[in-house]
């Protein structure tokens, strides 16, 4: 039997904004098997985003579901899951919004390790705006404010989750559809601040100026650069040239934050007696 | 029994204040001289089984702020002057998604940096124009350490009980000084707490005007499960650019607040009856005003003092009736005529307004006043 989206999709909400051949979909998809698969409940379950097409997501999705303001998801669903750590917090949004204007919120949720799964939809741009350049948009790319070729690096989204102290991070792409979900289970499942940056395609705003045929180029593209993180363990660093790795990049067990904080609460009790 | 009394320092009791309310949540960012707000929450709040958490940033304070108020908690922040610029931001999100919360802000001199350890009452425009887009506006403004106590409770009342983000903004001397309090019994004074919708979830819209312009807002986390977002919104909370909803909502936002400014506005009035030059102030510099009405009197001039309590909504009616049968007004505030402006506005015409403007770090005195009294009676 095929499986039944519709189940987690808010009834009268779709179509969705994205455009034909944008990646976003296909994470919604990978999301909400995830959800499935965890057999959450949607009334305890909050989905969290920022600004920008990436952080349309939550509208579409039958949850408790906060669209907040640019890049402010993560600090919005940190008094979420303070307030109530019962409730599942997954914060969803794109490369701009999370690691640019959001970048300062972003870290600190990685440092406190609380207990929130981040999807990081990084399509290298800024595509509600019409094609600026990000903080993940690849130096001499072609954006509407880089009309000369962008000068700017680019941060490596998951090494700066791992840098600030995420205790899970993950890297899919739009590509590997069927890999989204299981990525996405074993993040919520980790306990403590867990990072999925899938890598995904703006056909609209990034392809068409930097000479990208089509999205199947696109999808293409994102198809040749990934590569497992077993398969890279038995690469050279020449075979390794221009590839990303995928799958689960790194994992630790820390202290949660939210059950940190429960034992604060006991010391203040037990000081107040 | 008699009742707990304390020596107490004002943000302390802001804190306190927070807690008879009923607060849960609070989260800030270290600012001079808001801080033994979130000094005394940290210590608090775990007692009661409440969450306090020390933010990034500003910003990122007042956002947490917003969603642990949507899970149902009541939440505050604190703040002064270059904080509150920060989090407008996310105060115009809390204005447009309709989420109670309270914001304490403590008055320091500006713009920028400006001086941190020093009084002033320059904020108070930015409470009501500090964001962006038209918005409702619920401002404080105590002067004492026991009413800035009972003044945060009643901003905890209004916020949830119009569903709004609301501001309380002692300056810095109210702040920091200290004073005697008397704690209220619990049950004392009367807590509000925001309406939860009476229909059932499938039936529930986070923005029904069916129950009127303040609608019941559900929890996350609860039976209830709905969207919320920035954007001008329908009432299912979903998105709309569609003009007739656009105006209805943004009117509906102000109105729930400007219709009910009775409800809202509090004031002081002293020795008015009779009085031919007025002082119209509001936090420590209305101590000033008061002694100054009394010296005064004491030398024949028939001085009387209207104090705000709330700053906004402003008590138009009220300044307007005061104008048609006194001489003068005077607006002392540390701030380069802010009130006084509003004031001008509220007299229209009717009798001149003279302001006494001191942005230097230091209380406006009793004696300033005085000889502008001399002077305009």
């Amino acid at each position: 039997m095929a499986f039944d989206y519709d189940k987690y999709i808010r009834p009268g909400k779709l179509p969705h904004i994205w455009c034909p051949g944008c990646g976003h979909g296909i994470v919604m998809k990978g999301l909400i098997r995830a959800i499935d698969a965890l057999g959450f409940e949607k009334n305890n379950t909050a989905i969290v985003s920022g600004i920008g097409c990436a952080s349309r997501l939550p509208g579409y999705m039958d949850c408790c579901t906060l669209h907040t303001a640019h890049g402010r998801a993560a600090a919005f669903a940190t008094g979420v899951k303070m307030a109530k750590p019962e409730m599942n917090v997954i914060c969803v949004g794109g490369d701009g919004d999370g690691t640019a204007i959001g970048g300062n919120h972003f870290i600190h949720a990685c440092r406190r390790n609380i207990n929130i799964t981040y999807i990081i939809m990084n399509n290298k741009i800024y595509g509600m705006t019409g094609g600026q350049f990000s903080p993940a948009t690849p130096t001499g790319a072609k954006a509407s404010t880089t009309p000369y070729g962008n000068p700017d690096p680019p941060f490596d989204i998951a090494k700066l989750a791992i840098g600030a102290g995420a205790t899970f991070v993950a890297r899919g792409t739009a590509y590997h559809a069927t890999q989204i979900d299981k990525l996405i289970v074993e993040a919520i499942q980790h306990k403590g601040f867990s990072v999925v940056e899938i890598l995904d395609d703006c056909p609209t705003t990034y392809g068409r100026r930097n000479k990208y045929k089509s999205v199947i180029e696109m999808m293409n593209e994102l198809k040749d650069i990934a590569v497992p993180v077993k398969a890279a363990e038995k690469m050279t660093p020449e075979q390794l040239k221009g590839k990303v790795l995928t799958g689960v990049l790194y994992k630790e067990e820390k202290p949660e934050y939210t059950a940190e904080y429960a034992k604060v609460i006991e010391r203040a009790k037990g000081a107040a007696k | 029994m008699a009742k707990k009394v304390a020596f107490m320092q004002g943000n302390e009791a802001a804190a306190h204040g927070a807690l008879y309310a009923g607060c849960k949540f609070f989260a800030g960012y270290p600012i001079t001289p808001s801080t033994e707000v979130a000094e005394v929450m940290s210590a608090e709040l775990p007692k009661v089984g409440g969450k306090f958490i020390q933010m990034e940033d500003e910003i990122g304070a007042m956002s947490a702020v917003i969603g642990a108020a949507l899970t149902g908690a009541k939440a505050l922040t604190s703040t002064s002057g270059p904080g509150l610029s920060l989090k407008q931001e996310i105060i115009g999100y809390g204005c447009i998604t309709e989420v109670p919360c309270v914001i304490v802000n403590v008055m320091r001199g500006g713009p920028s940096t400006g001086m941190p350890t020093g009084p002033s009452q320059s904020d108070v425009m930015c409470a009501k124009w500090g964001t962006h887009g038209d918005h409702p506006a619920i401002c404080l403004v105590p002067a004492s350490v026991q009413e800035l106590f009972e003044e945060t409770i009643r901003a905890f009342n209004l916020a949830e009980k119009y569903r709004t983000p609301v501001m309380i903004m002692p300056d810095e001397i109210v702040g920091h000084m200290r004073e005697r309090i008397v704690f209220p019994e619990p049950g004392e004074i009367e807590v509000i707490n925001r309406t939860t919708p009476s229909v059932s979830p499938e039936q529930y819209k986070p923005y029904d005007t069916k129950f009127g312009d303040v609608p019941p807002l559900a929890a996350f986390g609860s039976d209830y499960r709905f969207h919320v977002t920035g954007l001008n919104k329908m009432e299912d909370g979903f998105p709309t650019t569609k003009a007739s909803i656009v105006q209805a909502e943004e009117e509906r936002q102000v109105r729930k607040v400007e219709a009910n400014a009775d409800d809202i506005i509090k004031y002081e009035e002293y020795m008015l009856d009779d009085a031919e030059v007025v002082v119209v102030a509001f936090g420590s510099t209305s101590r000033s005003a008061r002694f100054a009405v009394n010296e005064a009197r004491k030398q024949g001039i028939k001085a009387g003092l209207f104090r705000l309590i709330t700053f906004w909504p402003f008590p138009e009616k009220q300044i307007l009736a005061l104008s048609k049968k006194v001489k003068a007004f005077i607006t002392p505030e540390m701030n380069l005529g802010m009130c006084t402006e509003v004031v001008k506005g509220c007299v229209a015409g009717n009798a001149p307004v003279h302001g006494i403007f001191r942005v230097d770090g230091e209380p406006i005195n009793p004696d300033q006043i005085v000889d502008k009294m001399k002077e305009v009676k």
